[in-house]
């Protein structure tokens, strides 16, 4: 047993760190949120030179094969900088689903891009009444010549705007909320027929709603087997729901990290408002939040790299519902605590709690997680 | 990272469990599961077999005859006891005292005492809280005056569990007045049978008799009983509770716990369902088992840097004030599953030999009292707020 980080990984935090650092002030940040496309190109560029985006890939494709586990670092930090550019939609959700379900031409197609920073990819699930069942599909694909014509929306498809393909689910067979005859599909951004409405998120990310109206696509566009896709969507949802656990735990620690500070420096009744007992407490239930949810988030990445089908579902479902806990003790927290100014679009704190806020619904809020610890 | 064992790990695994099965007494393994009161004699043949293994004292350095186990071996060797529902050891000499004396006692009273502890031959309890000293323990009042070679101890001290089974005691007492109440507080180890002490038990909400208080009337303790220096027995008090606020985390216990409560929840009907298909009852069990789950892989990751050769860092507040919140969470779950069947209260049932049909479930026994009872885990040890101010002083740095 052992819980540390390989010397490799440490490497590999430290230098992002330091580039975050360096490029990535909350001044910096607002303006790439706020650009029109909602992050910077020559940021990704030397993410990709710095190697961050072949952490999670297989070794014979270009990666690091570092797993789910080596995504923790690269996740926490993202979430410390509350960076924008698309590695969550393109390399963990996009990857992934090429790198467990695709076939060999595929992988060694799109994976070596992807690392390069040369293609970018989105992945397109959600529908409007879908909730968080990843198997309530009406998006329809039916057989047309050797390919598919695809018809239907999807709704919030992070950063969908600025990805060269899509990569779709669409009901191939059975009922709308059938687990059987779900399929995956990828789809060039430009293609005939798929139009796209895409907008600011609350936390500063840019997503879209996607109409694909009868768009033809070859039978190269199918990704796995027909009809068998949700084993991995859900197994790709997961890993990504791991991913974005580590990603609200460096949310979380800058927020802890800020209000301690303020509470140092800010001064009411001629004393540091941190010398109150009732805040000190409030501010050490955020620190033991932060220490929990930092376990529950390694466990969730241990057990969907290398865990059994339930590891995976009760650790992730686990790490999920504490996060729902993690919203009201740290985020809502965080802003009482600073006061009028942690409401404020000025200052970060606000930013935290929203993107903190937002982890807790992406991939299925705590009521959601807490349904799936229980079944399982 | 890897949670798996390696094999060397696994293969300590599999030696503390077959020395489990073989060696730990098939009577204690009843008592421990049916939650029947343990008795002096139960904990010393426990641990005497223990320690005819080497493995009483697991925290102990191997110059001292402790196992010389990794981190990760202690933590297997914890995680095996509890599957087993082995009685816990008894932390007073071991757990508490032992590294006291070796990190500040001298070669003597290492030579004298420490022997005895590992072969359970003394038992130890511990003096620090008094009736006006609770959660500001540097307040205490118990006076030690110096007249030649002896002291001599006038005051009273409280909750001290198993008091009355106690050969000796070791307790913080005043030996002067100092600007500061932290300063001129002494570290004495004194003699239970000797002339001036009196232990008067307290009965707990349960209808237990566990804790006490003693009286110490003109105590005369020789001056070689002192531990470290006098006056600075405040840096061996803050030492010593470290050791204690770790060892209440209890997480092996409180997985153990949850297993029964799924247990009696799965027999229990509500509206013709058991209560663990009840959604709001199963999300109360899954609430404590995340929390549970998170706690556990915490003290992983503590251990797991330790073995990598970090300080544990301010980890044993966090460790103590959420181990216990889980621990009274199960209690209250395991009561409120019995419904009508709190009510019942046989105090005989926890007695040896009482054979008497239950009133309701069998597991539903004494559920209630228990719960009342583990009401005192987030007092002792430092209480859960006492655990939130020193973190927020030693982590936070408020």
């Amino acid at each position: 047993m052992n819980l540390e980080f390989t010397e490799e990984q440490v490497m590999l935090q430290d230098a992002l760190n330091k580039y975050l650092e360096k490029e990535y002030s909350f001044e910096q940040r607002q303006k790439l949120s706020r650009n029109g496309v909602g992050y910077s190109e020559e940021n990704w560029q030397n993410f990709a030179d710095m190697g961050l985006l072949g952490v999670p890939f297989d070794e014979q494709y270009g990666g690091f094969g570092f797993g789910a586990t080596g995504l923790i670092v690269v996740m926490e930090a993202i979430g410390k900088g509350l960076v924008v550019e698309p590695y969550l939609a393109s390399v963990v959700l996009g990857g992934q689903l090429i790198q467990q379900a695709g076939s060999e031409v595929q992988k060694e197609a799109l994976i070596p891009q992807l690392i390069a920073g040369e293609l970018k990819l989105a992945f397109a699930y959600v529908e409007r009444n879908s909730r968080f069942n990843l198997a309530d599909v009406a998006f329809k694909a039916e057989k047309e010549g050797d390919g598919f014509r695809l018809s239907g929306k999807k709704s919030v498809v992070f950063n969908a705007e600025t990805a060269d393909k899509i990569i779709v689910s669409a009901r191939t067979a059975g009922d709308q909320t059938s687990k059987e005859g779900i399929s995956l599909f990828i789809v060039d951004k430009g293609a005939v027929g798929l139009s796209s409405r895409d907008y600011e998120t609350v936390d500063g990310l840019r997503a879209s709603e996607l109409d694909f109206d009868g768009v033809i696509v070859g039978a190269d566009a199918l990704i796995g087997s027909l009809n068998e896709a949700y084993p991995v969507i859900e197994s790709v949802i997961d890993f990504a729901s791991a991913a974005i656990c580590a990603e609200s735990v460096g949310v979380i620690t800058q927020l802890r990290e800020k209000t301690v500070e303020y509470l140092k420096t800010r001064k009411q009744f001629g004393q540091p408002i941190g010398a109150f007992q009732v805040l000190q407490h409030r501010t050490v239930d955020m620190f033991m939040v932060e220490e929990q949810m930092r376990s529950l988030a390694y466990l969730a990445a241990i057990r969907v790299t290398d865990g059994t089908a339930e590891e995976r579902l009760k650790s992730v479902s686990a790490a999920k519902v504490y996060l729902g806990d993690a919203r009201p003790i740290v985020g809502e927290q965080s802003a009482q605590l600073h006061g009028g100014i942690g409401v404020t679009d000025e200052l970060d704190v606000a930013h935290y709690v929203k993107r903190l806020t937002m982890l807790n619904v992406l991939f299925g809020d705590r009521d959601h997680h807490m349904q799936r610890f229980c079944q399982s | 990272m890897d949670l798996n064992y390696t094999p060397e790990e696994k293969a300590f695994q599999l030696e503390v469990r077959s020395f489990l099965k073989e060696s730990y007494p098939k009577e204690l393994q009843d008592k421990v599961s049916k939650g029947i009161a343990l008795k002096k004699e139960d904990y010393v043949r426990w641990q005497k077999i223990l320690a005819k293994q080497g493995w009483v004292a697991p925290g102990w350095p191997e110059k001292f005859g402790g196992p010389g186990w990794s981190p990760v071996q202690k933590y297997i060797f914890d995680e095996e006891c509890g599957t087993a529902n082995c009685l816990r050891t008894v932390a007073f000499g071991l757990v508490m005292l032992a590294p006291v004396l070796m990190e500040f006692g001298t070669d003597e009273q290492r030579e004298k005492y420490l022997s005895d502890i590992y072969n359970s031959d003394v038992w130890w309890c511990q003096g620090y809280s008094e009736p006006n000293s609770g959660s500001d323990l540097a307040s205490l009042q118990t006076r030690a005056e110096k007249q030649g070679d002896h002291y001599i101890v006038n005051g009273s001290k409280t909750w001290t569990t198993h008091g009355h089974y106690a050969d000796k005691m070791f307790a913080l007492v005043r030996t002067s007045k100092e600007d500061r109440k932290q300063k001129g507080i002494s570290f004495l180890m004194l003699d239970m049978k000797a002339p001036g002490v009196t232990v008067d038990p307290i009965i707990t909400v349960d209808g237990m008799h566990v804790v006490n208080q003693v009286f110490l009337d003109n105590v005369k303790v020789p001056v070689e009983n002192l531990v470290g220096v006098e006056g600075e027995g405040w840096t061996i008090a803050k030492y010593l509770l470290q050791h204690e606020r770790t060892y209440i985390a209890q997480v092996p216990r409180s997985k153990k716990q949850i297993e029964r409560l799924k247990v009696l929840a799965g027999k229990e009907l509500h509206n013709g369902k058991s209560l663990l298909e009840d959604d709001r009852f199963r999300a109360k069990i899954a609430e404590i088992e995340i929390e549970l789950l998170a706690l556990e892989m915490t003290s992983l990751r503590i251990l797991s840097k330790m073995s990598a050769g970090q300080p544990p860092g301010s980890a044993s507040s966090l460790l103590k004030v959420k181990g216990t919140e889980v621990q009274q969470a199960i209690t209250a779950l395991l009561m409120e599953a019995t419904g009508y069947y709190g009510f019942p209260y046989f105090k005989e049932v926890l007695k040896e030999g009482w054979n008497e049909e239950a009133v309701g479930p069998e597991e539903a026994t004494f559920l209630a009292p228990h719960y009342f009872d583990w009401r005192k885990s987030s007092i002792y040890g430092g209480s859960n707020e006492i655990q939130k101010n020193i973190m927020a002083k030693a982590v936070l740095g408020l």
